[in-house]
């Protein structure tokens, strides 16, 4: 990847955020907070990383993504709209009565959604099943999961990361959005989870540690795990929860707040900056 | 008379997964380490690429089922009906059910007749669990034969399916000659205007047994099985209420959530009758012998004859 490369998914992130935003505004509830912390690592999967068709959303041999944290679907509809899968106005009616884009991802209701989630802990166990499915077939395709770290508190996440690597699912990737930050605090205080390096090791995946936020590290994070041979990944991403919005970043009040009109209109001046800036450098 | 096979429906449904498989391809099986209770053992045996032990943790057997259904597959996943309903009722409710996923779950050693293992394994809300949830067909065989028949239906059908499974060995009364399934709907097995007794499962025989060893009585009982609790065969039960006046539901569950709520809430709607409950009447069950603990919680055929001569003669 070079500069420019970076700087496009930079811009096609911080659109994301926007999304995030104008979504969760105009909704008048949602989750920005964990949405933010995710978006750097939906924009890769989804401009770099997945091979998928918005023209055939269906398509068997896709490679899938579970949003196991589905609560912060916001960016992920984002993204979604900015692929191509459909209109970037249904954001501006996300939540409401008769909407495609349901408060948690309903795979009936939106293309592009892999697997409907919104109850913590099962996503991954999905992500599984698709995995597994993939091996039975022979087909090359791969499955993504994201968690939270409040998230790996499920003890849903340890059956399925003990199916997975007995299972040898080296065509799954589980990656945890460690923003540090859930509903009652931050996850060290509320019911620690460290070290959840040494746990997903004792668990028989791979683990790799990077900057959630840095496109490079995400890069060869994944690269790397389509490396590794006869057992699962995980990639434990350090993210802030709020990134991109000064005012949210860091910040546990953001977790299940939508902004008022006044943050609405000083987070899309935030992020219009950052594009601008980043267009500016192209 | 077709020759009566003796077989627990968990046996008959374990056979009919590896008929079926043998055609489907598609069809894979997955357990929590009850394979040789549940008999998809047989499966397992037959089809062992395809057989996937999960191990005790059923809420991730669900959603490895729900992610492989969303691949295309048709996943049956089987445990107890008492961990596969209860401890994983909600991965049932939001990975399977309300993305309509095409997996079928199976609830083996359902109700008392589980035995000496006692309560904690005598599962008694499952039909009131799966039948609360939007989008769930449940289904629950009376014999070996009705059994391999739903189960061929449950897998032809595209949806969640529940299915429930006992481990007592049971005599079958269905001639599989003449004996035709469609999901959703009823069937009569015997004819008569004094009372309607509608029975489900394991208790239908009992209950089959009851009434014609009341026609020397000159008590004319019709009796309806009702395999499909949900969706529930509303015209035979409205039928039935409005030529009878009387009904009594029949099943080795909790009276509340099961068979007997669900035949009510039609009647209620459509045609207000009198309904006799026999059931489990909202208590847990013990240790025993299964047709110990049957007869002790009146489920037997002579209970159930006592229940309807005193019903018919209240009618009068």
């Amino acid at each position: 990847m070079d500069s420019s490369e970076i700087r496009q998914l930079q811009i096609l992130a911080a659109k994301s955020r926007m999304g995030a935003v104008l979504g969760t505004y105009h909704a008048k509830s949602g989750h920005p907070g964990g949405s933010l912390s995710a978006a750097d690592i939906v924009t890769y999967l989804y401009f770099k990383e997945m091979n998928v068709d918005p023209k055939d959303p269906g398509w068997e041999d896709r490679d899938r993504f579970v949003l196991s944290k589905g609560h912060c679907c916001p960016s992920l509809y984002a993204a979604l709209a900015l692929k191509g899968f459909f209109d970037w106005s249904e954001l501006t009616v996300l939540r409401h009565v008769g909407a495609m884009l349901q408060g948690h991802p309903d795979m009936k209701r939106t293309p592009g959604i892999d697997m409907s989630t919104g109850s913590l802990g099962q996503g991954v166990s999905a992500a599984c099943g698709m995995a597994l499915a993939a091996k039975l077939d022979n087909k090359d395709y791969r499955t993504y999961t994201l968690l939270g770290d409040g998230e790996v508190e499920e003890g849903q996440v340890w059956e399925a990361a003990m199916f997975a690597a007995h299972h040898k699912l080296d065509n799954l990737v589980v990656i945890v959005d460690q923003n540090g930050l859930q509903i009652d605090g931050a996850v060290e205080d509320v019911a620690g989870i460290e070290p959840l390096d040494k746990k997903f090791e004792a668990f028989g995946f791979e683990v790799i540690k990077i900057d959630g936020h840095d496109f490079e590290q995400i890069a060869a994070a994944l690269d790397k795990a389509k490396t590794v041979k006869g057992k699962p990944t995980a990639i434990l991403a350090k993210t802030v929860k709020g990134k991109g919005v000064s005012f949210m970043e860091n910040q546990v009040g953001w977790h299940g707040v939508a902004p008022n009109k006044e943050q609405y209109e000083l987070a899309t001046a935030e992020l219009q900056a950052q594009i601008d800036r980043l267009e500016g450098a192209c | 008379m077709a020759e009566i096979v003796k077989k627990a429906t968990r046996e008959s449904f374990g056979e009919a997964l590896c008929e079926l498989a043998a055609e489907n391809k598609d069809i894979v099986v997955l357990d929590a380490d009850l394979a040789a209770a549940t008999k998809t053992g047989i499966f397992q045996k037959a089809y062992p690429d395809r057989f996937f032990d999960c191990g005790i943790a059923e809420g991730n057997m669900i959603g490895v089922a729900a992610g492989m259904a969303a691949a295309g597959k048709i996943p049956v996943a089987a445990s107890f009906a008492m961990f596969a309903t209860g401890r994983a009722f909600e991965q049932i409710r939001n990975s399977v059910a309300y993305p309509e996923l095409n997996v079928k779950i199976a609830g083996s050693h359902a109700g008392i007749s589980t035995g000496e293992d006692g309560a904690t394994h005598q599962c008694i809300e499952d039909i009131g669990i799966m039948r609360a949830i939007p989008n769930m067909m449940v289904l629950n065989p009376a014999d070996h034969w009705e059994m391999k028949e739903a189960t061929k239906a449950a897998i032809a059908y595209d949806g969640p399916v529940y299915i429930r499974l006992g481990r007592l060995a049971i005599d079958s009364f269905n001639d599989p000659e003449t004996y035709t399934f469609e999901l959703g709907k009823g069937i009569t097995l015997h004819e008569g205007n004094d009372v309607a007794v509608i029975a489900t499962g394991l208790v239908v025989n009992e209950a089959l047994k009851a009434v014609k060893e009341l026609e020397a009585e000159g008590i004319n009982a019709r009796l309806i099985n009702i395999h499909t609790i949900k969706p529930i065969d509303r015209d035979i039960i409205v039928k039935a209420a409005q030529e009878t006046g009387r009904i009594i539901t029949v099943e080795e569950h909790n009276v509340v959530g099961g068979l007997a709520d669900a035949v009510c809430e039609v009647v209620t709607e459509e045609c207000p009758v009198k309904v006799t409950k026999i059931g489990v009447q909202d208590r847990f069950g013990f240790s025993g012998p299964a047709w110990e603990l049957l007869d002790s919680f009146e489920l037997t055929q002579p209970h159930i004859a006592k229940v309807i001569r005193k019903v018919v003669a209240e009618n009068k």
